[in-house]
């Protein structure tokens, strides 16, 4: 990148030519990309690890290599992205030598480009806004960005979606243009639009003039919309090439050189990668122009051609590429392996088996050999971050594919081998016991990190879901196990691990302890479940962190030193636990009574439910069509499963992520169609409405009008935090009671209830999977049902709302709003922040009888089976919100113990995780 | 909208601008100056009304608008009386924020709603004896004591002692007291922080729209030492692009420097600036015993030789200046042609601690 290209007076004086072009009129702005958590991975570690200081160093270096504004973006999933956003710029504040460039606050989420306006004394760029949700929301944010002074991009986005042709991208950007100036009084000259670059190349035809469509919808806007800007993110049209920067760097530079020609004046960039245009060589610059420029039809064929030609590093084109069938068969399963190729490993297996025995060896050196060469490639590059996830689980499908077909060789050579006296010595890394525990059905984590240990050659013994502690440990003696692993995913399950670990001790345990799961943390295995076990107990985040673990406690060397540190670790952090405690005070549960929600009840009616007008109070679906829940499916969560981080679209074209992201998109489109069309299985639910009154924290749901047969009490539990913090100080210490119409408030209120489920049938194909030792599909056919259960329960939530309930009769909302959750009413779920206590939930099966209506259980631990099902209850009041009852005190505990009819100690194991105190250990 | 708590504001608002044209303006000198002969002690400052309040309040320049209103009027008598056109009200530390340090936050719209009643009344008083020459009053907002962009801990350079929207309601509130009390303009100054600046103006901002009366705003910053820049690091270009969007009536530099050392940064506004400029330098700079000596007529020098180069809209004096001060700077704008606003090319124009633009 150009040294020096700001001049005095900070004038955009990088001539075209310097980045991509030589048109000596033009200039063109790059906008530094790498503090960007969304764009760089690097940039993103270090800022979920906290380590600020590195990150402003990368913020440093892009200014120090000629990036004139910088673009910062907090959005991850993992992180609090207002306080993030807040806290680097504070920080950059105190860094004249990056703060000395304007920035770019880039967020997809209001709250936090807003948080970020007043953190900065400069005039910034607000990155972005646009139509999405309507007009009215365009101006009111537009007139916010002037107020605080700043410009602004413009996404050529509205309520129809991002605009893809010249035409729709002119539209737009012209209907903001006149919106901006017109009605809100924005200075033409502070509006920047991204018209939206996509990628090109990717093999389907309509993506084809996808650069085109940019190019001269820049030069229409720049003609007839004076003073306005173009931006856009320019590495996105290249993506299809991911992994062949030459390629790359040689589209951004076509592309560009026509872009700016045609009025672009800015663009998110890694300036220090743009080929120059001169330089490029003329068969490639053809090649690429003709693709950028969409001049023939074939023109990514012929572009895909010759791409291999100048590929650099390692990646794919997108071609199918045999050429790797030539190589000897060891190199092909290396590569099977690495790519997830089943498609000939029955064939290369049969091969590989064939050269040993006539080596004079044996079927196990194949595994030995260079399936796992194969398998230590995979794991090294997942190690490095250069393999996700995703591809990893295929590796293993190979792997176990193979391994499957070698099987029939192996067992007969075992009987030669006994009849002979010889005694087989396996060689893998160690045997690893996994479970699901007592109560908990939930797997899919607990697969995936069975599967990444088996690519690391371990034995992987797994027992499955709901298995009690006695088998556990049983098995665990039974088969000499190295390691115990634990997963679960429902609140229970921590005080079901915790005892566990207590009878591992007791027994005379000495194999480490693995745990993991969503609920689990490192800071609740230091406190809760380490020090019931007086060996290495270590908490395990998530599959990438599962095989270092294993392997520093398998190691001879590092086994000692590596406990001793995790032990250390754990234990300062019981002590900051301690220590912090005592620090967040609460209040008296009087006290946050006195602060409920307050309701002026006299002020509206209750809506009657429809259904209950109708008649009766249950409805039931014995078969739901599957089609029309496959529309509303929020994909973002999907993505988390398999370890992939980023929101959904933007994930598939992710930088860093995208191809793995498609290619599982694309995998789980394509089983999608088939579980519909083949109905793998049945979504089943059954809804309730009831009049109901709250008394106290308590709501009473009644049998009918009459509102005298009590046909069950449910409780809720009320935050404790103390409300004197600048920014809550007026928020009310709520409880889902509050939502509800007091019994002697005189407004006769209702109540609803669901129980749904997309799990029935599933079991049967997951086994047929695994039988195909088909882990990827597998766990793929459960993580598909988990999303439609969601998607399930946000549709039928959205009925009850227009139909059933009939509250929001008129309610208009797209699916991404109802991702939002912007509608009126909630639908919490016992064992979740509103309402903790997983309990609860036998009373809603009883209200339900869910077990007969939906086909659907409660474990001993209050955990639905099937897995993919999603049960709460529906509270309709405009103020009804969701909100974290968070930890609470033992004068709650007690309260609610006496109300619930359950003696205190057993509160305390149900909400053990809420508890803001310490109960006295269990020592045994 | 609501009728105007001050009858006549909108043909006196018409008045200074069309005076604006015509002429320079003179800004009032220095409050701190002119109570220091009073020598108030602490029983002084308090008056009979805070007689028992718990903190010390000597020194607290802002009450005495309140407990010796008097000593107040009579120094905006005095300024009028040497000529200046614009009076700055006695409240410069009247955020919540600013007196929290003498325990009277609750005092601060009452400060604000007085202090601009009394400069209203002397500014009145002087436009009846002289109906050619009128007076305006302008609210004067000072920066508070706590910064937005930077950390009062070395330590810690993330950490703000005070917010944005913390600053915002303190300002919202001064600027609601203010105007009721009949400012014709107000005068976000002293500004050594541009994001406390952004704040006073958002709320000045907001407030005017919930109102629906548009006031003038002047904006005033303080270069800090020859380096140059605002305390928060800001070149005079880049605090520029930071505030323009509110169209102020006018742009400057006060405080800090005198005006011999003020001129380079004053040229670069008016160079860059699409908005009038103002500029009131203190009486030289501090002398050993931190006193100001500046004579009058060196002062005026200065300001005089500015204004006959075009580069000034509006003049005055800040620290150490006093009503011969004002008298001297009066005579020697008197007649000359004020700058006229140069036409600036359409770019988009922002900035960090330095300026950027783009042309379009």
């Amino acid at each position: 990148m150009t040294e020096g290209i700001a001049a005095a007076s900070g004038e955009a004086l990088v001539p075209a030519e310097e980045l991509a072009a030589k048109v000596a009129t033009a200039t063109f702005v790059n906008i530094g990309e790498r503090t960007n958590v969304t764009g760089s991975a690097k940039f993103k570690k270090l800022i979920l690890a906290g380590n600020f200081e590195a990150a402003l160093d990368v913020a440093r270096q892009q200014v120090e290599s000629g990036a004139q504004i910088i673009d910062i973006n907090m959005d991850e999933a993992m992180l609090d992205s207002e306080a993030a956003m807040v806290k680097f710029l504070n920080l950059i504040a105190a860094e004249p030598d990056i703060s000395r460039v304007p920035v770019m606050i880039d967020s997809s989420k209001w709250s936090v480009i807003e948080a970020g306006l007043k953190c900065v004394q400069g005039k910034p760029i607000v990155n972005s806004i646009s139509m999405k949700e309507g007009e009215a929301a365009f101006i009111a944010q537009a007139k916010k960005v002037r107020r605080y002074g700043a410009a602004v991009v413009v996404m050529a986005f509205d309520e129809k979606g991002q605009a893809d042709t010249e035409e729709r991208k002119v539209e737009i950007c012209t209907k903001s243009y006149k919106i901006l100036t017109e009605k809100v009084g924005f200075p033409p000259e502070d509006i920047i639009f991204d018209p939206n670059i996509f990628a090109v190349a990717t093999g389907i035809e309509e993506h084809n003039n996808y650069a085109i469509d940019f190019i001269n919808a820049t030069r229409r806007i720049k003609q007839t919309l004076p003073h306005a800007h173009i931006s856009g993110g320019v590495s996105n049209i290249s993506f299809s090439f991911r992994g062949n920067e030459q390629v790359r760097e040689a589209m951004h530079a076509v592309f560009l050189y026509h872009a700016i020609k045609a009025g672009m004046d800015m663009g998110i960039v890694n300036a220090g990668q743009l080929a120059i245009y001169e330089d490029i060589p003329a068969e490639l610059k053809e090649r690429a122009e003709d693709v950028i420029l969409n001049r023939r039809s074939d023109a990514t064929d012929r572009l895909l051609e010759i791409a291999d030609k100048y590929k650099a590093g390692a990646g794919a084109a997108r071609a199918v590429d045999l050429s790797w069938r030539g190589a000897d068969v060891n190199k092909r399963l290396a590569h099977a392996l690495v790519n997830g190729i089943t498609d000939y490993i029955d064939a290369d297996t049969e091969e590989a088996r064939a050269a040993a025995e006539a080596r004079g060896g044996r079927p196990l050196d194949v595994i030995e050999g260079p399936l796992m060469d194969g398998m230590n490639v995979v794991g090294d590059l997942f190690g490095a971050g250069k393999m996700f996830l995703p591809q990893v689980v295929k590796s293993a499908r190979v792997m176990k594919k193979s391994v499957a077909y070698l099987i029939p060789y192996i067992e007969a050579e075992k009987i030669r081998n006994a009849a002979l006296g010889i005694v087989d010595a396996s060689k893998n890394n160690g045997k690893i016991l996994m479970a699901t525990v007592k109560g908990d059905v939930h797997d899919i984590g607990k697969n995936i990190v069975g599967v990444v240990l088996q690519c690391n050659n371990y034995e992987v013994i797994d027992l499955g879901v709901m298995v009690s502690c006695a088998k556990i440990l049983e098995t665990a003696r039974e088969v000499k196990a190295d390691i115990i692993g634990l997963s679960g995913l429902i609140t229970p399950s921590l005080d079901e691990m915790a005892y566990v670990a207590r009878e591992m001790e007791r027994e005379g345990f000495a194999v480490p302890l693995m745990i993991g799961g969503a609920t689990t943390s490192k800071i609740h295995t230091a406190v809760k479940i380490a020090p019931g076990y007086d060996k290495a107990t270590v908490y395990v985040p998530d599959a990438s962190r599962a095989v270092g673990v294993a392997g520093n406690l398998m190691s001879a060397q590092n086994r000692d030193a590596y406990t001793t540190e995790v032990k250390a670790d754990y234990a300062r952090m019981r002590e900051a636990h301690a220590r912090q405690q005592q620090g967040k005070k609460r209040q008296a549960l009087a006290a946050a009574r006195a602060n409920r929600v307050k309701i002026d009840w006299s002020a509206r009616l209750p809506e009657k439910p429809r259904a209950l007008s109708a008649g009766g109070a249950l409805t039931i679906f014995a078969d739901y069509d599957l089609a029309e829940l496959t529309r509303t499916i929020d994909w973002t969560p999907f993505f988390q499963t398999w370890e992939l981080a980023g929101k959904y679209p933007e994930i598939l074209t992710d930088a860093l992520v995208g191809q793995t992201a498609l290619n599982l998109y694309n995998d789980a489109q394509a089983m999608l169609q088939r579980l519909v069309s083949e109905k793998w299985v049945t979504a089943r639910a059954v809804i309730g409405f009831w009049p109901a009154s709250s008394i106290g924290d308590d709501i009473e749901v009644y049998a009918d009008d009459k509102r005298s047969k009590v046909l069950a009490t449910l409780h809720s539990l009320r935050q404790q935090m103390i409300r004197d913090g600048a920014k809550s100080f007026d928020r009310a210490n709520m409880a889902l009671a509050d939502f509800i119409a007091p019994k002697d408030s005189g407004s006769a209120d209702y109540i609803g209830a669901f129980a749904i489920t997309t799990g029935i049938g599933l079991e049967k194909k997951v086994a047929e999977f695994e039988r195909d030792h088909d882990d990827y599909n597998a766990i793929m056919v459960k993580a598909l049902a988990d999303r439609l259960a969601e998607a399930f329960a946000e549709r039928m939530h959205q009925r009850v709302r227009k139909e059933f309930w009939g509250y929001a009769a008129d309610e208009k909302l797209g699916n991404e709003e109802l991702i939002a959750e912007k509608y009126r009413g909630i639908r919490p779920a016992p064992g979740y922040p509103a309402s903790p206590d997983h309990t609860e939930k036998a009373l809603l099966w009883k209200l339900l009888d869910a077990e007969k209506n939906a086909g659907m259980t409660l474990t001993e631990s209050f955990a639905m089976w099937p897995a993919a099902s999603v049960s709460g209850f529906y509270f309709a009041h405009p103020e009804a919100a969701y909100f974290g009852v968070g930890k609470i005190e033992r004068d709650q505990v007690e309260d609610y113990a006496r109300r619930k009819g359950m003696t205190v100690a057993e509160v305390e194991r149900w909400l053990a995780s809420s508890l803001n105190y310490e109960t006295p250990a269990v020592k045994i | 909208m609501p009728a105007d708590p001050s009858p006549h504001r909108v043909a006196r608002v018409q008045a200074l601008t069309a005076a604006l044209k015509d002429h320079i303006l003179v800004l009032d000198g220095a409050m701190g100056t002119m109570i220091q002969p009073h020598k108030l002690d602490e029983a002084g400052y308090r008056g009979i009304r805070f007689a028992a309040h718990a903190k010390v309040v000597k020194g607290n320049n802002d009450l005495l608008t309140l407990s010796q209103p008097t000593i107040i009027l009579d120094i905006h008598r005095a300024y009028l009386e040497a000529g200046a056109d614009i009076v700055e009200t006695n409240t410069f530390s009247s955020t919540r924020i600013a007196q929290a340090d003498y325990g009277m936050e609750s005092l601060a719209y009452e400060l604000n709603l007085e202090g601009a009643k009394l400069a209203r009344k002397a500014c009145d008083e002087y436009t009846n004896k002289t109906p050619g020459k009128p007076r305006f009053v302008a609210g004067a907002i000072g920066p508070t004591n706590r910064t937005a962009s930077i950390s009062p801990d070395v330590n810690d350079p993330a950490f703000r002692n005070v917010t944005f929207d913390e600053l915002r309601a303190a300002f919202r509130e001064q600027a609601e007291g203010l105007v009721a009390g009949g400012a014709d303009l107000l005068l976000v100054e002293t500004i050594i922080d541009t994001l406390n600046a952004k704040a006073a103006l958002f709320a000045i901002d907001e407030f005017f729209e919930a109102s629906g009366l548009r006031l003038p705003v002047m904006i005033s910053g303080t270069i800090t030492d020859q380096s140059g820049r605002l305390l928060s690091g800001q070149t005079p270009e880049a605090f520029w692009n930071s505030l323009r969007h509110v169209k102020p009536l006018s742009i400057g530099f006060n405080c800090a420097l005198g005006a011999a050392q003020f001129r380079p940064y004053v040229a670069e506004l008016s160079r860059v600036a699409d908005a009038l400029i103002s500029a009131y330098p203190n009486a030289g700079l501090p002398n050993a015993f931190g006193e100001y000596d500046e004579l009058p007529h060196t002062t005026a020098g200065h300001i005089g030789a500015w204004a006959k180069d075009g580069l000034v809209n509006i003049v005055g004096g800040c620290c150490g200046t006093t009503p011969d001060h004002i008298k001297a700077i009066c005579e020697s704008v008197a007649g000359v042609v004020p700058r006229k606003i140069p036409k600036q090319p359409v770019k988009m124009r922002l900035s960090g601690l330095e300026p950027f633009s783009l042309a379009s």
